[in-house]
């Protein structure tokens, strides 16, 4: 049975130190208010994962100390130019980089789906990302139709995947749209933790047209309530990204100090805690 | 009628997806010239080809999940795709990852996103660095984010066909592996380009000037296609179409 909690602080108290956290990419649905609260409670020793690439999420949580591991296909603020922290962090090598491509994360998610211990995966050969990756198998074609060597990515599993959506029922059921990448996280993770900006007491499987776009209940661990729960990133059909405060962020985390104070003033500070 | 550079390389980009191979053009993220350069083709063309920006609502066709621009492309779906490069090289090898020795980078960029995947799976990608500098265009890459050739048995159906800037257009020959001069913009010279690009190329001994943008295509970029445009890329379609929907 999902468990409905009453904030994000008591959903990131089933965040753990040092788990692998998959993050939802930039353009899909980020509960960043979850992840402001994962960082109040001063998670350690995080692995995050990105889904396949990820932004400000990501940057706030290796800038506050959270992370020792990233694994991405690429981590930006898109639009609002280079994410600070992130790159800060690989220069001066405080955190450990795991290069990947955007196909191998959703390929490594997919096999747990699955439940097999691999999938194969074309491309790659050839890029220096092979190079650094001794989990990645190269192998000539097993089933000898003629197809040359083949990479093999191993299954990725997720001890904890956050995610944020517009609308919840009381049975755990969670709608996500053809944000479907968000399904590939839920049927991969251990734990799914689940911020909503609202529930609604019909349920979401009642009617087709919201059954198809519907994550079902069995696959969330936790689930709570957090109004605008993305911003300052959009939810599609809801709100807009907030450019401006974006671009604050980008401009103001290019320093250590700046960073900081910007976290200060947003995450530690008192308009945030009376959300 | 004047233009911008932006405009310049739009019409310049449009006219590379005109051909009968290009029934599909998918853009990936923060691209809004291919993504113009796109939809005013298939406005030109009366609907071919299909355009799919993956960010964008009603010009986004993909429903199931971030995975499927790339099984749409491992199956041969999609007919073009642009990627781009921090450096990149005379043998079209892209790095995308950051300059230095790797992993203790001087510089580090976002990272390598689909291209070690979508460079051998599309057909016809087009790079595109509006940037032409030795910075850019190196004689080797300080890290392969996706070759730019491959050996024979290595399953490759795809990889770079055009590469796009703001002096040139040039044609990349994948038996070969090398770069050719196909044309340069107005106002600019051979002697640039080579002056400014770090490894060889082949230069035919006529270089032609790349066409100037039709007038009637500057006008669709700043009316219909403008508002398509600004779909998924509204401040762009102000700033440089002159497109405000807001308004």
């Amino acid at each position: 049975m999902t468990n409905y909690l009453n904030d994000v602080e008591e959903l990131a108290q089933h965040v753990p130190d040092g788990a692998l956290l998959a993050l939802p990419p930039e353009y899909s649905f980020v509960p960043m208010a979850l992840v402001r609260a994962i960082i109040r409670k001063g998670v350690k020793d995080l692995h995050i994962l990105t889904v396949p690439i990820n932004g400000l999420a990501a940057d706030m949580l290796i800038g506050a100390g959270c992370v020792k591991t990233v694994e991405c296909a690429a981590v930006s603020l898109g639009e609002a130019g280079p994410a600070p922290r992130f790159g800060a962090a690989v220069e001066s090598r405080s955190i450990k980089i795991i290069d990947s491509t955007c196909p191998a994360i959703h390929t490594g998610l997919q096999a747990t789906e699955k439940g097999v211990p691999f999938m194969p995966l074309a491309g790659i050969i050839g890029s220096d990302l092979l190079k650094y990756r001794d989990d990645w198998k190269v192998v000539d074609d097993p089933m000898g139709q003629g197809n040359g060597r083949i990479v093999l990515i191993p299954a990725i599993n997720p001890d904890v995947a956050i995610i944020h959506s517009p609308l919840a029922d009381r049975d755990g059921n969670v709608w996500i749209g053809r944000r479907r990448e968000l399904a590939t996280i839920a049927h991969a993770a251990k734990t799914l933790l689940v911020t909503v900006e609202k529930i609604q007491d019909e349920s979401l499987l009642a009617s087709e047209a919201t059954a198809a776009g519907t994550l079902p209940g069995f696959y969330v661990t936790a689930l709570a309530r957090a109004e605008m729960g993305a911003k300052p990133l959009g939810l599609v059909d809801h709100y807009a990204p907030d450019a401006d405060e974006i671009a604050t962020y980008a401009h103001e985390a290019r320093s250590e100090e700046g960073f900081n104070a910007y976290m200060q003033r947003n995450v530690f500070g008192a308009q945030e805690a009376a959300e | 009628m004047t233009y911008s550079r932006d405009e310049f390389l739009i019409t310049t980009i449009a006219r590379l997806l005109e051909t009968p191979d290009v029934r599909h053009v998918a853009v990936g993220a923060a691209s809004p010239i291919p993504g113009a350069a796109a939809l005013l083709a298939r406005k030109v063309n009366g609907g071919t080809p299909r355009v799919s920006l993956i960010h964008g609502k009603a010009t986004n066709p993909f429903c199931d999940g971030g995975r499927e621009i790339f099984d749409a492309a491992g199956q041969g779906r999609i007919d073009v795709f642009f990627l781009g490069g921090v450096q990149i090289d005379g043998q079209a090898n892209l790095n995308l990852v950051g300059t230095g020795e790797y992993p203790t980078v001087d510089k580090r960029f976002s990272g390598s996103f689909g291209s070690a995947f979508m460079y051998f799976t599309v057909p016809k990608v087009i790079l595109f660095r509006p940037e032409h500098s030795r910075r850019v265009f190196v004689p080797k890459v300080d890290f392969i984010s996706a070759p730019g050739v491959s050996d024979p048995d290595v399953y490759r159906p795809g990889g770079p066909k055009y590469l796009v800037t703001e002096l040139c257009v040039m044609s990349f020959n994948r038996d070969v592996g090398r770069f050719k001069l196909e044309s340069v913009t107005p106002g600019r010279t051979v002697e640039e380009v080579l002056d400014n690009t770090g490894f060889e190329i082949d230069v035919p001994e006529n270089v032609p000037e790349t066409p100037a943008p039709e007038e009637e295509r500057l006008a669709l970029l700043r009316s219909t296609v403008g508002v398509e445009v600004a779909d998924t890329y509204p401040a762009f379609a102000k700033d440089v179409l002159g497109v405000d929907v807001a308004a």
